[in-house]
């Protein structure tokens, strides 16, 4: 059972496209490989399969394109006759017809050809015969390519086609082109149909739906119609005829009395009298539209006459109905453009149909079982005394006086307007403040003081907490005035006392300071012996003055210390041999020469002087030459087995080359090589 | 707009500083800069830290209860505006504000208290001990007198060339 769902159909591919999808699937999805050598039923079997898979294939989908077009007849007549007014019912079927046949003569060729496979003693015939059997249908396909086209642009087609629901509540707009029957559809739905003053905008069924007493409502714009023979109609009228004929719906017949779409009155009329047959059992309103041109009231007595007509052929099928002869709601006035009485069109259409449906259902067998599902309970009156709903006095006073009030209140949007709109006025939103007096209105509070929030200190009493604090306060000054703190009891430093003071702290400051720098720089700095002393720190001068400072007389000490260097030692018997001959000269000689012997001998002394290796000098830390000999031994020996490995010091681990190839690799001229 | 607290530090956030913070649970943090907000996200207890008024509190070195306190009290009911109430508050505020800025120094005053006695006696027994990097003990034997000029090294002529001679 096909919904009416249209869209749901798949695609029909046209013939070529056909053709190279089904012959690339039976490539893909079948074996391909095939030797000559195998034996004759597996050929056989093999190209069977093929001309087999092939025929399945197109098999589905051909019977997929049959099954899933709609079968006119079994599809609701509206829909049916839509599809024969748009598409030719015959050639829709021949093409389907076609298609049909196609998928038979296909299935026939697979038959005849697996049959005549079941024979072939070769590879080549097997092939040739398969070649031969996929050709014929492909020959078969190509020959319906036409009808696979029209069926498509059919099925594109249906596919928009609006979803109308021919069961539901529907009201079915008609008239002559350009009245106003798609300005109506947009003013009551949603549908956003094109209005142009160019007949025929509308060309073919458009749906809108709208709400009513909570009941969903499909409203049906149907193109214009034009008043001739029923055999010279176009296909767009003919939908709206087929919608008029088929839909059970409310129908709105819309007259355009101002004569704006180009059609008079009369030409209405008559088309109203030539399709009134189509209107059987339906509920009928007549429509004025544009009465913001024309009022009906204008109108000239012919056409007063004319449409009078209407509207009792119109009360006619109301009284058909059942309904009272109220002709209130037969002929009705509304205009698009000012949207007068649009409401009440809409609302009078879906009453009438409402009506109707329930008429229908109440006569229907199956409105019993509803009816006994319900039981509407009245409760008895317990005496004839009548409680009418109580409200009091003041309210009914208060709404009276809020009516009369609403109209004569000015409103600020009304102030606004005056005041040059709403990007010129701002509304003074402090107007209506209540406050104690009148001119605080525009008052500006400060919210931040010197860093508090004035907010947190508002207090109606806060001049009497103020006073109580500045009592305290008092109180405090007068008790803290009383104790006097004598902090000056004690001993003082003297002047001297406190000079010295400072310059031990002076010192100890240097102290640390000079220790923080050596802590930081430990790590980088290499740690040198005393005796390699670059900055010349530890100078017999600089003693002298530090113990001078202390307060010592440092002449002994620097005397003492000059004589223990190292650089006089072991110099003295030279030294002393030279001094005798200098003196025996230099008598004689001035300053000078001894000047120049002081800076002959000086540079010798610069000179490095060997010495036997067991020495011990006395800054080493040696006890004697015998042990110093041991330590020189001991350090050799600890560095032999090193230097011999080539290492630069005891934390030399690299490994130049990790895998040299002339261990790894290479055969051995003589032996085995089963260990590297 | 409302000067906030820290939750941190305790000082006030002015508008357009800091960063507020909301947990899960809907509490929010206030912070009047980047330092307290890293403290915090570190999980310090500003009970802890001691720059903080929270640590100064807890630990008296601020003054914790006073009536000039109680003035300034977060109210949640607005009051209806009044010209006369409002212009005493913001008189009142300043005086407010006097009264606890000498009290605070009161506190202060009354903390510091005792503490010269101790420098005195500090620097006293700093003289006594470390008199060694300034003085060497021979010189203070020789003579009470601490006032010793200092004395340039000047060894003797002759002494001094025979000692080049030596060497």
């Amino acid at each position: 059972m096909v919904q009416y769902n249209f869209k749901k159909i798949t695609v029909v591919p046209s013939g070529k496209d056909f053709i190279d999808i089904i012959l690339s699937r039976t490539q893909r999805q079948t074996p391909t490989v095939v030797h000559k050598g195998y034996p004759i039923s597996r050929l056989r079997e093999f190209y069977m399969r093929k001309v087999k898979f092939t025929q399945q294939n197109f098999h589905e989908k051909l019977s997929a394109i049959i099954d899933e077009f709609p079968r006119l007849d079994d599809i609701h007549p509206f829909y049916g006759d839509l599809l024969h007014v748009l598409y030719n019912k015959d050639h829709y079927k021949l093409a389907l017809g076609q298609v049909n046949t196609a998928r038979n003569i296909v299935g026939k060729i697979a038959k005849d050809y697996v049959r005549l496979l079941k024979y072939g003693d070769s590879l080549y015939r097997c092939k040739s015969l398969k070649v031969a059997a996929l050709g014929r249908m492909c020959t078969v396909i190509k020959r319906i390519s036409p009808s696979l086209a029209y069926l498509e642009q059919i099925r594109q087609h249906m596919a928009r086609l609006p979803s109308i629901d021919p069961n539901t509540r529907t009201i079915l707009i008609c008239g002559y082109p350009n009245v106003g029957k798609s300005s109506f559809m947009n003013k009551i739905t949603r549908a956003d149909v094109d209005v142009q003053p160019y007949a025929f905008t509308t060309k073919s069924l458009f749906v809108g739906h709208t709400d009513y007493k909570y009941l969903r409502y499909q409203v049906i714009d149907t193109p214009g119609i034009l008043d001739r023979p029923f055999e010279d109609r176009n296909i767009i009228e003919m939908c709206s005829i087929t919608a008029l004929a088929h839909l059970k719906a409310a129908v709105l017949f819309f007259l355009d009395i101002s004569g704006s779409c180009g059609y008079s009155i009369e030409q209405q009329a008559a088309l109203f009298h030539s399709i009134k047959s189509l209107f059987m059992n339906k509920p009928l309103i007549v429509v004025c539209n544009k009465i913001d041109l024309q009022p009906l009231e204008g109108l000239s007595e012919e056409e007063m006459k004319l449409v009078m007509e209407m509207k009792t052929e119109a009360v006619k099928t109301v009284l058909a109905q059942g309904g009272d002869s109220n002709d209130e709601e037969v002929l009705l006035t509304m205009s698009t453009m000012t949207d007068e009485g649009v409401i009440a069109v809409k609302n009078a259409a879906c009453e009438r149909l409402l009506n109707q449906r329930v008429e229908i259902k109440m006569k229907s067998k199956k409105i019993n079982d509803c009816l006994n599902r319900f039981h509407v309970a009245i409760p008895k009156p317990r005496d004839t005394k009548e409680r009418p709903p109580c409200i009091p006095p003041a309210v009914l006073e208060a709404r009276a006086k809020a009516n009369e009030e609403k109209g004569k209140r000015k409103l600020e949007k009304d102030l606004e307007e005056e005041n040059g709109g709403a990007g010129v006025y701002s509304a003074n939103l402090r107007k209506h403040y209540i406050l104690a007096d009148e001119d605080w209105k525009e008052d500006i509070m400060p919210e931040i003081l010197d860093g508090h929030n004035v907010y947190d200190f508002v207090d109606p009493d806060i001049l009497l907490r103020l006073e109580e604090l500045e009592q305290e306060e008092g109180l405090h000054l007068e008790a803290k005035a009383d104790e006097e703190d004598f902090e000056m009891d004690g001993k003082e430093l003297t002047e001297e006392e406190r000079q010295l003071l400072a310059e031990i702290r002076q010192k100890k400051n240097l102290l640390i300071q000079e220790h923080r720098m050596k802590k930081s720089t430990a790590e980088s700095r290499p740690i040198v012996p005393r005796k390699f002393d670059k900055d010349k720190k530890y100078t017999s001068e600089r003693m002298g003055r530090e113990l001078s400072a202390l307060g010592i007389d440092p002449s002994k000490a620097i005397d003492r210390a000059r004589s223990r260097s190292v650089t006089r030692r072991g110099r003295k018997r030279e030294r002393s041999l030279g001094r005798e001959g200098a003196d025996g000269e230099a008598m004689d000689i001035d300053d000078e020469l001894s000047n120049k012997k002081l800076r002959t001998r000086s540079r010798s002394r610069s000179r490095s002087k060997s010495r036997p290796p067991g020495e011990v000098t006395p800054g080493e830390g040696f006890k004697d030459s015998a042990q110093k000999l041991k330590a020189i031994r001991i350090a050799k020996k600890s560095v032999k087995v090193r230097n011999k490995a080539a290492r630069k010091g005891e934390a030399d681990r690299v490994i130049p080359n990790l895998k040299p190839k002339h261990l790894f690799s290479g055969k051995r001229s003589i032996g085995k090589t089963t260990r590297r | 707009m409302r000067l906030e607290k820290c939750w941190f530090c305790s000082s006030t956030i002015y508008p357009g500083h800091g960063i507020q913070f909301v947990r899960n649970d809907a509490k929010i943090f206030r912070f009047c800069r980047s330092k307290c907000h890293k403290n915090f996200k570190m999980k310090r207890n500003p009970r802890k830290v001691k720059w903080t008024k929270a640590y100064r509190r807890l630990h008296g070195k601020d003054m914790t209860q006073d009536s000039t306190f109680e003035f300034e009290r977060k109210r949640n009911r607005p009051e209806r505006y009044d010209r006369n109430v409002t212009e005493m508050t913001l008189k009142a505020i300043k005086k407010i504000d006097k009264i606890r800025v000498t009290r605070e120094a009161q506190h202060h005053k009354m903390r510091m208290r005792g503490k010269k006695a101790i420098e005195q006696e500090a620097a006293i027994k700093e003289l006594e001990n470390s008199i060694n990097l300034v003085k060497a003990p021979a010189a203070l034997q020789q003579g009470s007198e601490i006032n010793l000029p200092k004395i340039k090294v000047k060894v003797s002529q002759s002494q001094a060339v025979g000692e080049r001679m030596e060497e």
